[in-house]
């Protein structure tokens, strides 16, 4: 008797099993681990990341390529070791379809080798490390934004074309930070005064100041994203320098989340973007007005870089009709890029990075009186990254 | 040259003595209940968090700071009427425990009442320029810091060197149960020793805020700063905390500025670049070992 009760109880359990499977094989929905700065002096990049992939998702009427989309939303507090552990567990057990969301490089070149060997597709928004433009590119990784170098290659462009002859660098001390200085020198080729790296995720400048005015640089750049960059530009203000020398930041370090944070002082200031707010095509238009509708603000570079990593993996799932374990074929529809950027037209490498324009913009004021960016002209036109030629993607 | 070093100085000595005033509660606390509290970062999270929040609403910087000192007291007199008071008699590993737990609590609370994003905290108008001190310019604010900075030492220094209450704290410090066998309500003591360190930790908190940023977790960095200057300058000895607070905030100041270019002059600028602020950020914790090997105590410590 008591037998019976166990055999059924565990031939109903074999039942449940298949079950499970047998939903596994027609897939009716799509998995995306979202893993991202949401606290901490970062955040404001992660938070952006966010709303623009979510107002993506609603867009599309929470579908990607017509399959229900789960997007499970982690924050990884900047820290590698929770970005591994929050990767293993959406990768083990939650088997996501994509992973996305990741702001700082350090971090994505800390998760990328799990991710890889899972065969899992990383759709990257943000980080854009030179090393996985290289030698370490894989089929697996996309970057839908930029390589690290690029928008930091267009402020050097700039800079030198305007004639400066005497620029300290200011970057924090990791693989991005590293990626901005070489970028910057790469198209910048006069003095530079000093190279100087902060500790990532540093908040008083006080030591650094004081060795730039000591230099007396007719020009400072600097690379900081999120809350250390509205700090330094904060004080950098408060220490008078901003009288005897120029700033000169990537759009990461002049965009909606830094301005609404430092306000006047960033008026004037200079910066390189691959896209702007004032883009003149129907989806920028039709992204920028929902996404003040839905969030309040205007959307940064951030924001428009997690609306289209969403965008990408629509047109990738829909191209491969919801057949998400043929990889082969969704690497292919991935690096076929069937959807409309809110930033124009841009095209993949053969590394997976983008090909595109990088414009330069200035703040100033818009008709309402907001302190904005607004698109000045184009830096580069069909820009690549200088590392696509050391990968040979297997 | 000389101009380089002098701000760099004021850098440091500014740092110095913000590290102070939270080393000031710490090694009171430590020292004369042999009570390990790891709380007290929080403590200086919620100062700058109601600084925050009591600027906004009143408009007022000073107000702010104000609000700020006062509710932080009163949170650690209810801390240490609840639990603290439970946890002397304990070993140090149950206190630990206890109050790493609070550190939790603390942060997690601070996330839901004002998220996870930092909170904006500005510095006021009047302060936000720079003033024009002999051939340079420094800003405002960060001389403002070192007056408090300073002010709060010396105030601090008679209350302890030159009235009764300092006079007992020193006692309880350097032999609690003798303290108490010759009438000194120690237990009084230990919360009033609490709620005055609270208030230096939200001081702190509420002039920081403006200069680094309002956001969660923000006490736990500065805390292993003020552990290290507690070790450094003995623990209980408030002495020991202010010069070991100088010591921290000149050298990693002057290290941060001075490493990478002295590394430049026999390193090749690549390896000076990178290694520079690596070393640079291990600095007082080279210090720290070089006090310990040498005076194992600290430089000054209260019981001898």
């Amino acid at each position: 008797m008591r037998h019976t009760k166990y055999l059924s109880l565990l031939a109903a359990l074999l039942v449940l099993g298949t079950s499970i499977h047998a939903a596994e094989a027609a897939r009716t929905s799509v998995k995306v681990g979202f893993l991202s700065t949401l606290s901490g002096p970062g955040a404001g990049l992660g938070v952006d990341i966010r709303d623009g992939f979510n107002l993506a998702i609603k867009h599309l009427n929470g579908k990607l390529g017509g399959l229900t989309a789960e997007v499970l939303i982690v924050d990884d507090q900047q820290k590698p070791e929770v970005a591994q552990q929050a990767t293993e567990k959406f990768l083990k057990k939650d088997k996501v379809d994509f992973m996305t969301g990741i702001v700082f490089s350090n971090l994505m070149l800390a998760v990328g080798p799990a991710v890889f060997d899972n065969k899992t597709f990383y759709i990257s928004a943000n980080a854009g490390p030179s090393q996985y433009a290289g030698e370490q590119c894989n089929p697996f990784f996309f970057n839908v934004a930029w390589q690290n170098d690029n928008l930091h290659e267009a402020v050097g462009k700039y800079v030198q074309g305007k004639g400066f002859k005497n620029v300290v660098l200011v970057a924090p001390n990791y693989p991005g930070g590293k990626d901005a200085m070489v970028g910057f020198k790469r198209f910048y080729k006069g003095k530079v005064g000093e190279e100087i790296y902060t500790k990532l995720g540093q908040l008083d400048y006080a030591a650094e100041l004081a060795q730039i005015r000591s230099l007396k640089p007719d020009a400072v750049f600097f690379f900081l994203p999120g809350g250390m960059g509205i700090n330094f530009v904060k004080q950098f203000v408060a220490a008078g320098l901003s009288a005897d020398s120029q700033l000169f930041a990537p759009g990461f370090s002049a965009d909606e989340d830094v301005i609404k944070a430092v306000g006047a002082p960033m008026l004037g200031m200079f910066n390189s973007s691959h896209w702007a707010h004032d883009m003149e095509n129907a989806e920028n238009k039709r992204f920028v007005a929902d996404f003040q509708k839905e969030y309040g603000r205007l959307p940064s570079l951030y924001a428009s870089q997690g609306y289209d990593a969403a965008l990408m993996m629509d047109a990738g799932v829909r191209d491969v009709k919801g057949k998400l374990d043929d990889k082969e074929a969704l690497r292919k529809a991935l690096e076929a890029k069937h959807f409309k950027s809110v930033r124009g037209e841009f095209k993949f490498n053969t590394n997976h990075y983008p090909v595109q324009n990088y414009y330069l913009r200035v703040i100033g004021k818009d008709a309402q009186g907001r302190i904005t960016n607004k698109t000045m002209g184009t830096i580069f036109t069909n820009h690549a990254d200088a590392y696509v030629a050391q990968c040979k993607m297997k | 040259m000389t101009q380089l070093i002098l701000e760099q100085a004021l850098n440091g000595l500014q740092f110095g003595l913000m590290l102070f005033l939270l080393a000031a509660g710490l090694t009171l606390v430590f020292g004369i209940m042999d009570m390990i509290n790891l709380a007290h970062g929080s403590l200086y999270m919620v100062g700058a968090y109601l600084a925050a929040a009591a600027t906004q609403a009143s408009g007022s910087f000073i107000i702010g700071i104000g609000a700020a000192m006062l509710g932080t007291a009163l949170l650690g007199v209810l801390i240490e009427v609840t639990l603290l008071r439970r946890l002397y008699a304990r070993n140090h590993l149950a206190q630990v425990l206890a109050t790493f737990a609070l550190i939790l609590i603390a942060n997690e609370s601070v996330r839901m009442i004002w998220g996870a994003q930092p909170v904006l905290l500005n510095t006021p108008d009047e302060l936000s320029g720079p003033v024009s001190l002999v051939g340079f310019f420094y800003p405002a604010y960060r001389l403002l810091i070192i007056g408090v900075g300073a002010l709060v030492a010396a105030l601090l220094y008679v209350l302890v060197a030159r009235t009764r209450v300092g006079m007992w704290v020193r006692a309880g410090a350097s032999n609690r149960e003798m303290t108490e066998a010759l009438g000194v309500n120690v237990r009084l003591l230990f919360t009033a020793v609490l709620a005055f360190g609270a208030a230096l930790c939200a001081l702190a908190g509420a002039l920081l805020g403006p200069l680094l940023a309002v956001q969660v977790g923000m006490g736990e960095s500065i805390l292993i700063l003020a552990f290290v200057v507690i070790v450094i300058g003995g623990i209980g000895s408030i002495r020991g905390a202010l010069v070991g607070s100088l010591l921290v905030g000149l050298v990693d100041t002057l290290g941060r500025a001075a490493l990478p270019s002295l590394l430049r002059t026999f390193l090749s600028s690549e390896t000076a670049s990178s290694l520079g602020p690596a070393l640079a950020s291990i600095l007082i914790y080279v210090l720290m070992v070089a006090v310990l090997f040498w005076r194992p105590e600290g430089l000054f410590p209260a019981r001898s």
